[in-house]
């Protein structure tokens, strides 16, 4: 007989720490227009933010559940505490930070990474910004990096707020949009003035911590023209009993000729619901670029959508997803062109083992006026093991005869001749198939920078470990 | 015991299909031996056996190596203690270098970490030795390499990760004069650099010119069916296997 290793559960210990919540802390489950006030009495909303909330749960209560994609039958919305006051205001120093949400970070190696030139941390403790951090050269460029609740009462970026916030991504979209609106805290606003071309990225950390907490940060990112942004927004929480949510909203400006790149790793909890909402507007000659990868939760929804408004204006999108046992990950991207001779490329890889399942769905749109555009998708996955499962759903709607729009698919099962070749050569079946799985990422870990590319490298190692039956 | 190899009564097969029927074979230290028979002998599924492929069962019967008892154990074991199997299809793998593959392996097979400045100088000599390009280094293993840029590079694997027995499964099918004789080369420098033990599964003599043949063993439906010093080889290649095989009832 060859030897077995026992089927083990994943090692997250390094992401599994939790501090004990102060109970006092919570508002109370479920959103009633109570919560609602209350959240927008203790943010000291504007008035407008205040309406939209409410009009937001209306929207929501009487929009229907998701029904066309993976079960989210164990969310149970009414239980989820949608709101934790904050623990402490915002804090410009890492010293004034206190010591539980600051030894959390430790442990997430935030001060490190932020010594190591990245060029501001947006850390989102809860649900409220704790530590925000620009470095000068950033904010003497002119970049504003900042929470959007404090932007919000900024006279200066009030009105950009307003006329940007959720206009992108309506609170009619679906349910966990207007669930978004209503409940929404934390997360980031930037703004890039015309002709700024940040060297270094931003990045934002994003952790759920209480038991049971829902998670809505918004992220507005504005972009002038001419102007260039790498954000990174990196998620992971701790493990829980109960189901979690995290339904966030990314809204992204990409002005004329300006190029935004836009990496997520995610990496929630195996009991998440990952329902985030990701979309970007893109002007003429402008460009998005996502890199995406979706490690953690129970089930995702995620499809970056990317519209290309103006005459030449190109999305990119690469992602992978590495669905393991109990997963359910319903990942892709959308593309919607817009004006003529716009471009989009996809290329996206998907990993499935121990009874994973890992759906691509992608959509694009190519409009009547949309003459001289051009589409490719690309979509490979790869299965570990014959338990588990991978399908591939892709959609093209195409309104003109002038475009050129590809579309490549291919999946495979990892194969047991390519494992012993490996293992001839004295890599053990463990170290094989994170080898080949690794081989299979790379094309994604070249997009990411480099510490992060190391992070998605020890990711898949921590999957694959004991994933030999 | 003083064989490196020995292998006594294996029967193996895939499911319900037998296809080696108790096959015995005795390789020395240092010695080279030659494989030969007609197709669908056995020949590579013996060598797959050897080396622990998971696609074939071992029924009954034992694999010696060392005077240790290897049957059940897994490829990445043998492979530690030092045997080697170049493939007679390679397999591409995207994603990872020749170069970051075979100082993985060699790390693991040696247990030793190894400077990258070092490796890179191991790595480089070998490829001259084979004539190969030095930007195979960096590209895919093996994904898109020619029949003949694969053959070399697993005998750039052999040169790297030095075993005490290599078994060269046609190694040499599908070359051309030129690359049968880069490929030669490799193997003799193997030989003068290790001592190390050959098993060369092969239709022909080009190959083996460079080398001193210890012994032939002849298989055919999954036997051993006559074995003989290295002249059995020009023998068979004069008269062809018939004669062995029905000579052998």
């Amino acid at each position: 007989m060859k030897e077995k290793t026992q089927v083990e559960d994943i090692d997250r210990s390094l992401y599994d720490f939790r501090y004990e919540e102060d109970e006092s802390n919570y508002l109370g489950s479920g959103i009633t227009a109570e919560i609602i006030r209350e959240i927008s009495e203790e943010k000291n909303d504007t008035e407008w933010m205040r309406e939209f909330r409410l009009r937001s749960m209306e929207i929501y209560n009487r929009t229907p559940m998701v029904e066309w994609g993976p079960s989210i039958e164990g969310l149970d919305v009414d239980n989820i505490v949608t709101y934790i006051r904050t623990k402490s205001r915002m804090s410009n120093d890492w010293e004034e930070v206190p010591e539980d949400v600051k030894d959390t970070f430790e442990k997430l190696g935030i001060p490190q990474a932020e010594r190591e030139s990245l060029a501001g941390v947006g850390a989102q403790y809860d649900s409220e910004l704790v530590y925000h951090n620009v470095r000068k050269e950033v904010a003497e460029s002119g970049v504003v990096y900042t929470d959007l609740e404090s932007a919000m009462h900024d006279e200066r970026y009030a009105e950009m707020i307003r006329s940007h916030f959720m206009k992108l991504v309506p609170p009619t979209d679906h349910k966990f949009a207007a669930l978004h609106g209503a409940v929404w805290s934390g997360g980031s606003f930037v703004y890039v003035p015309r002709g700024v071309k940040l060297e270094i990225p931003l990045q934002s950390y994003f952790r759920l911590n209480a038991r049971g907490a829902g998670q809505f940060e918004h992220t507005l990112i504005i972009l002038e023209e001419d102007s260039y942004l790498h954000f990174i927004e990196g998620c992971s929480a701790p493990k829980y009993y109960e189901a979690g949510l995290h339904a966030g909203c990314v809204e992204l400006y990409v002005g004329k000729n300006a190029t935004l790149r836009y990496s997520t790793i995610e990496n929630w909890s195996k009991n998440m619901y990952n329902l985030n909402t990701k979309r970007a507007l893109v002007d003429e000659g402008g460009k998005i670029e996502w890199v995406s990868g979706s490690f953690g939760s129970h089930v995702s929804y995620l499809y970056p959508m990317s519209i290309l408004n103006g005459r030449g204006a190109r999305a990119e999108f690469t992602g992978i997803t590495f669905a393991g046992e109990g997963q359910n990950l319903d990942t892709g991207a959308k593309i919607v062109h817009n004006a003529p001779d716009t471009s989009s490329y996809m290329n996206t890889k998907s990993i499935s083992k121990s009874g994973g399942i890992s759906t691509f769905r992608s959509a694009v749109t190519v409009n009547e006026k949309a003459v001289g555009s051009k589409s490719a998708v690309s979509c490979e996955s790869l299965m570990l093991d014959r338990i588990s499962r991978s399908d591939t759903i892709p959609v093209m709607d195409i309104r003109t005869d002038k475009a050129d729009v590809g579309h490549e698919a291919r999946i495979g099962r990892i194969s047991d001749e390519t494992v012993f070749y490996l293992m001839s050569r004295g890599l053990s079946e463990e170290e094989a198939k994170a080898m080949i799985v690794r081989g299979f990422a790379d094309n994604v870990s070249k997009e990411l920078p480099l510490e992060y590319a190391v992070e998605m490298n020890n990711l898949i190692g921590l999957e694959m470990k004991g994933s030999i039956g | 015991m003083s064989q490196l190899l020995e292998i006594k009564g294996l029967r193996a097969g895939v499911e319900e299909k037998e296809l080696l029927h108790g096959v015995n074979l005795s390789v020395g230290a240092g010695e080279t031996h030659v494989l030969m028979g007609p197709n669908g002998a056995g020949k590579s599924t013996l060598g797959s056996v050897i080396m622990g492929s998971p696609e074939y069962e071992v029924t009954s019967g034992s694999i010696f190596f060392e005077g240790e008892d290897i049957t059940e154990e897994s490829a990445d074991k043998r492979a530690k203690r030092g045997l080697f199997l170049s493939f007679q299809n390679p397999v591409e793998i995207s994603g990872i270098s020749l170069s970051e593959f075979l100082r993985n392996a060699l790390e693991q097979i040696t247990g030793k970490h190894m400077k990258l400045w070092d490796f890179k100088k191991k790595l480089k000599a070998a490829m001259e030795i084979l004539g190969m390009d030095s930007a195979y280094a960096d590209r895919d293993l093996n994904a898109g390499f020619s029949g003949g840029e694969k053959k070399k590079a697993e005998i750039l694997q052999l040169l790297i990760l030095e075993p005490k027995l290599a078994i060269l499964d046609e190694t040499d099918s599908g070359l051309d004069v030129d690359a049968v004789k880069t490929v030669s080369a490799g193997i003799e420098e193997y030989r003068k650099r290790t001592g190390g033990t050959l098993i060369v599964i092969t239709h022909n003599t080009k190959i083996l010119e460079a080398l001193n043949v210890d012994k032939t063993h002849i298989l055919a439906a999954g036997k051993v069916v006559t074995e003989g010093d290295g002249t059995l080889v020009e023998d068979v290649l004069e008269n062809g296997f018939e004669r062995y095989i029905n000579g052998g009832k």
